[in-house]
């Protein structure tokens, strides 16, 4: 089946006021502001409509859904006629009948009559409209039009997903507006004026034009002349279901529309809370990775890293791992292995592995990719709130007045969540960017931010204290709050730290170089400019700083009362989908799921009663730890679930170190990624359309995600993880993921409610979700903090160890683009590549002039720990002294270059400030010449005999 | 345990002390163990508190910290 959400024609109103009004005879009561085109649509009446659609504002422009009012003269258009108390509404008449046709036939003379060999036939609003008003003939000679040959404008093939068609554009504008008003970006246009209207994007293609794909004007289109191109070489899909996409902690849900056991299109969710109908480039388009011919779909294992790869059964793959993880362990005791589970893994997933970890191994060493980007959240929030988790749901941006943005870039990272934002901003909220770059939002159509606060790399610690500072010493405090919520003793030392002139802005701006007024300025907007939401990312956590960092946010949304109702909070962004699960899920060495540390008694008992085994008591090691007693001998064999750690890890050199010196290394992927060249037993993945399960997104919102095609390796990861554990000789006996969802609800409080059944009902639930809170918490710390009061904490500035000096004089940063995903493993086997085929590094134009660089030149970026290149793209994006790149892709090596730098808490690594110089090449690094040379060698197979 | 990885030690242990350096030695010293006792593996603790001696340049709340982490 085919899951049809209702459209009802303009948005959906909230008001304490409601209004009743009759329309054909039946009545109806709906919210004040409701138009009668809606309230029409609540009784199933749909009018005829072709210029609406209730994700965008009406427009009233092409007089299809014309009505009749008592007491009114004409036929005004109901999408943009308010319904009003005591209205009687007449859809149906035969003026009405006349009129529509009429509007019909005129639409109809300029239209191709190609419907049988059309890609929308069965899909399009137009086919659909001409059947409801009954249209049976067209009376207009066939003159001028935009469709035959010496019309046609040639069609826009340009964008990798979809096309459009001019020749069928019925000028209803919901494409434009769906780019305005939805998305954001302002990329289309209709160009000229009557007949010769038409939609353009800015003057030229859609690829080379502003538009960032996101789909929603392909969405919004009732005709063919904009639509996906999967659906033009495939048809029209037959059954679809809702799943949430597997990119980034935004966690939009989708239609997967299919045809048998192929994914036609993705198609965003109306109902999905976190995107409310809209989506990305990546989730609505960069699926085809999911069956791209580089997926492993066979069990494979040898016994050195240099062998080709031997195709097995899946029995012999386990059996060969357990016994590999038994040998090992009894030669090299209990504590000589460990897992790392994945961020991009479901919560039931990454619940198993830990539990493998802990219940056959016997040990606490397994850890998370979190481990490398939020593992600073977890601890600062903890410190101060009590929980590690973001404060919000997403929706709770629109009650925002002042939104502060550090270290994201939610244009690129999070971009639905950005759309969001940015409509916010469109309505007058205000906003305060810090980051070393001009990001994107700091200057968008119709979005500009108050202050851009460009600090230095480094340097966030000193801004947050210098913003605190002046709300502490300018009276800008909400003492109420404060008084109220907080730990008054922790609070007042703190005021007495923060109010010392050594964190005034003055004082700090030779740290940060951020101008000590445009901070004041800020401060003052943030204390005093109505709801304050923080919004931040790994700009905030990846540093030596960044648990304090994350503290020192925390300190200023307490500070200015800015916790506990909608509109305000402390809101990480996070990277991947299942950040927020895979934490949840007990994936640090130190914790159980729910984050209860390993040492509680009572917790660990719980544990042991249900699973029949005794734990350790003892906290394991984290990634960066298992690497450094792996190259000192004693950590021998890795399990890693969907994880890539040799790409995506700081300092590769010593991550590929650890990795060789270890005797049995186990990839669970859907790729031969970088890891599993150190690898000795590959046990293929299943992608998400493949499988069962949850993923919690950024605003600890659990979504389903359901299995739409068969795994093409035969198994859904779980189950492999069970048999591993199975072999291990620890049992274990899972029906499918939702018996293991009851086992999470069973042992972890903030999940106690949660079920599939009810997860089936509500289509999310945000935790915790218990007996207090039975369908789930959109707004954390309401009446109280999760640790009672609130904790200020004190958050000395200390500059990291990494500086600039002479002979590396710029600071490089990483971060990430809007069409690449992290490793890049996923999106780099899309056509995503078009808009980012490899990896550069933008500099600015005075560092780039001061060393003879132009765009497009090959350079060489090195820093004390290794040399890689790049092409450099010189950008005034960047401030002099900073160089920027991503790392999406393997050759680009950009973590060959950065350090062994980490947090001081967590262990984060420092990927945001490694310092470098940059000068001219023509030749690639060492260590990309050596990663060419040996890429195929370590990733031979040879075929399996028959 | 390497010299190599004691040192590392020495420098997580360092950084954790410069984080809580402004409550004061005291609570400075406790926090550090506390950390340490917290998240470092029980390995680590012992080859951290194993070369404590000779690790000239720890921060005093790190040495001080020293006695109070479980090996
Ligand atoms: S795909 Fe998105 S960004 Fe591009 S034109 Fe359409 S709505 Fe605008
Ligand atoms: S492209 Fe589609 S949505 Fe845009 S104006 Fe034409 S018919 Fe309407
Ligand atoms: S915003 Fe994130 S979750 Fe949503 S479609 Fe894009 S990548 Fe997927
Ligand atoms: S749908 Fe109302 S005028 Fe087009």
């Amino acid at each position: 089946m085919l899951i049809e959400e209702a459209d009802f024609g303009t948005p959906i109103r909230v008001s304490e006021t409601r209004v009743t009004l009759h329309i054909d005879g039946e009545s109806v009561s709906v919210p004040a502001g409701t138009s009668v085109m809606a309230a029409a649509m609540q009784l199933g009446t749909k009018i005829p409509k072709l210029c609406a659609t209730d994700s965008l504002e009406p427009f009233g422009s092409c007089r299809l859904c014309l009505i009749e009012i008592e007491g009114r003269r004409g036929t005004p258009a109901s999408c943009t006629t308010l319904a009003e108390a005591g209205m009687v509404v007449r859809t149906q008449t035969d003026r009405l009948a006349k009129l529509r046709k009429g509007v019909m036939e005129l639409y109809i003379s300029d239209h191709p009559l190609d419907c049988l060999t059309c890609a929308a036939n069965g899909d399009c609003e137009l086919q659909d409209m001409a059947g409801a008003v009954g249209l049976r003939q067209v009376r207009y000679e066939t003159g001028d039009n935009h469709f035959d040959a010496a019309h046609a404008t040639p069609k826009d093939r340009s964008n990798p997903y979809f096309d459009y068609d001019p020749s069928k554009c019925i000028v209803c504008n919901r494409c434009v507006r769906a780019c305005e008003e939805v998305q954001g970006t302002f990329a289309l246009t209709i160009t000229a004026k009557g007949f010769d209207s038409r939609v353009s994007a800015g003057g030229t293609d859609f690829l080379s034009s502003e538009c960032v794909s996101c789909g929603a004007c392909v969405q919004a289109c009732p005709t063919a002349t904009l639509i996906e191109k999967s659906v033009v070489a495939h048809g029209q899909p037959d059954h679809s279901k809702v799943t949430t996409c597997a990119y980034c902690g935004v966690g939009c849900s989708f239609k997967a529309e299919m045809q048998g056991d192929r994914l036609v299109r993705m198609l965003p969710l109306k109902a999905g809370k976190a995107n409310e109908g809209h989506s990305c480039v990546k989730g609505r388009f960069a699926w085809g990775y999911a069956t791209h011919k580089d997926r492993i779909v066979k069990p494979m294992i040898r016994s050195k890293t240099t062998d080709p790869w031997r195709e097995v059964s899946w029995g012999e793959a386990i059996a060969y791992a357990a016994a590999e993880f038994k040998r090992i362990q009894a030669a090299y005791g209990r504590d000589s292995v460990g897992a790392i589970t994945s961020s991009r893994c479901t919560n039931e997933e990454v619940f198993l592995v830990q539990k493998l970890v802990r219940a056959a191994f016997g040990n606490n060493n397994v850890d998370t990719c979190a481990r490398v980007c939020h593992s600073p959240t977890g601890y600062g929030l903890s410190k101060t709130f009590g929980t590690s988790a973001g404060t919000q749901d997403f929706k709770s941006v629109e009650q925002a007045d002042v939104i502060i943005v550090i270290g994201a870039n939610p244009t690129d990272g999070h971009p639905v969540f950005a759309s969001r934002l940015k409509k916010r901003l469109r309505q007058g909220a205000r906003l305060i960017v810090a980051d070393p770059r001009a990001i994107d939002l700091v200057k968008t159509p119709h979005v500009r931010a108050s202050h851009h606060l460009q600090l230095k790399p480094g340097t966030n610690v000193a801004l947050v204290n210098a913003l605190a500072h002046v709300i502490v010493t300018e009276g800008l405090v909400d003492e109420a709050f404060v008084r109220q919520r907080c730990d008054l003793r922790e609070f007042e030392v703190w005021a007495r730290f923060i109010a010392d002139e050594r964190h005034s802005p003055e004082a700090s701006e030779v740290h940060t170089g951020v101008p000590a007024a445009e901070v004041r300025a800020a401060a003052r907007l943030f204390a005093t400019g109505g709801n304050g939401a923080i919004y931040y990312g790994l700009g905030v956590t990846e540093h030596s700083q960044g648990s304090t960092m994350v503290m020192g946010l925390a300190n200023l949304a307490m500070a200015t009362g800015n916790v506990g109702r909608p509109g305000v909070g402390v809101n990480p962004l996070r990277g991947q989908n299942n950040v927020q699960g895979s934490c949840d899920m007990g994936s640090f060495p130190h914790e159980f799921s729910g984050y209860r540390h390993v040492s509680d008694d009572a917790t660990r008992n719980m544990f042991e009663t249900l699973w029949g085994v005794d734990l350790s008591p003892e906290q394991g090691l984290r990634i960066p730890n298992m690497l450094d007693a792996a190259v000192g001998g004693a950590f021998k064999g890795l399990y890693v679930q969907g994880e890539d750690i040799a790409q995506s890890d700081p300092d590769t050199i010593h991550v590929t170190a650890g990795l060789a010196a270890m005797e049995c290394v186990v990839i669970q992927d859907l790729f031969l990624n970088e890891t599993a060249k150190y690898a000795h037993v590959f046990l293929p993945g299943a992608s998400f359309l493949e499988k069962d399960g949850t993923f919690t997104n950024a605003e600890r919102r659990i979504n389903r995600v359901r299995q739409v095609m068969s795994p093409l390796a035969g198994k859904q990861e779980w189950a492999v993880t069970q048999e591993l554990a199975n072999a291990l000789g620890y049992a274990m006996s899972y029906a499918d993921p939702a018996e293991i969802m009851d086992e999470i609800a069973a042992l972890t409080p903030t999940f106690a409610g949660v079920s599939y059944a009810k997860l089936d009902e509500r289509g999310s639930i945000q935790w915790p979700c218990n007996d207090k809170a039975p369908n789930g918490t959109p707004t954390m710390h309401v009446d109280r903090f999760v640790r009672g009061l609130g904790k200020f904490m004190l958050t000395e500035y200390q500059p990291t160890d990494e500086r600039a000096n002479v002979r590396f004089p710029l600071i490089l940063t990483t971060g990430r683009i809007l069409s690449q995903y992290n490793v890049g493993a996923q999106t780099r086997r899309t056509e995503n590549t078009v808009w980012h085929p490899e990896d550069v590094l933008e500099i600015h134009p005075f560092d780039a002039e001061l060393r003879g660089i132009r765009t497009g030149d090959l350079v060489a970026v090195a820093s004390r720990k290794g040399e890689v290149s790049l092409k450099a793209e010189v950008s005034e994006r960047m401030q002099p002294g900073v160089v920027y790149t991503t790392f999406h892709h393997a050759l680009s090596g950009v973590n060959v270059v950065t350090t062994e730098n980490s947090d001081w808490a967590t262990n984060c690594p420092e990927y945001k400030v490694t310092a470098v110089e940059v000068r001219p090449t023509n030749h690639l690094g060492r260590w990309q010449e050596r990663f060419q040379l040996e890429d195929a060698l370590r990733k031979r197979v040879v075929e399996a005999a028959e | 345990m390497s010299a190599n990885d004691t040192e590392k030690l020495a420098h997580m242990a360092n950084q954790i002390a410069a984080f809580f350096a402004v409550y004061g030695e005291e609570e400075a010293a406790a926090g550090v163990a506390e950390h340490i006792n917290r998240f470092w593996s029980r390995p680590m603790r012992a080859a951290f508190v194993a070369a404590g001696g000779e690790q000239t340049d720890l921060a005093p709340a790190a040495a001080r910290a020293l006695a109070n982490i479980k090996t």
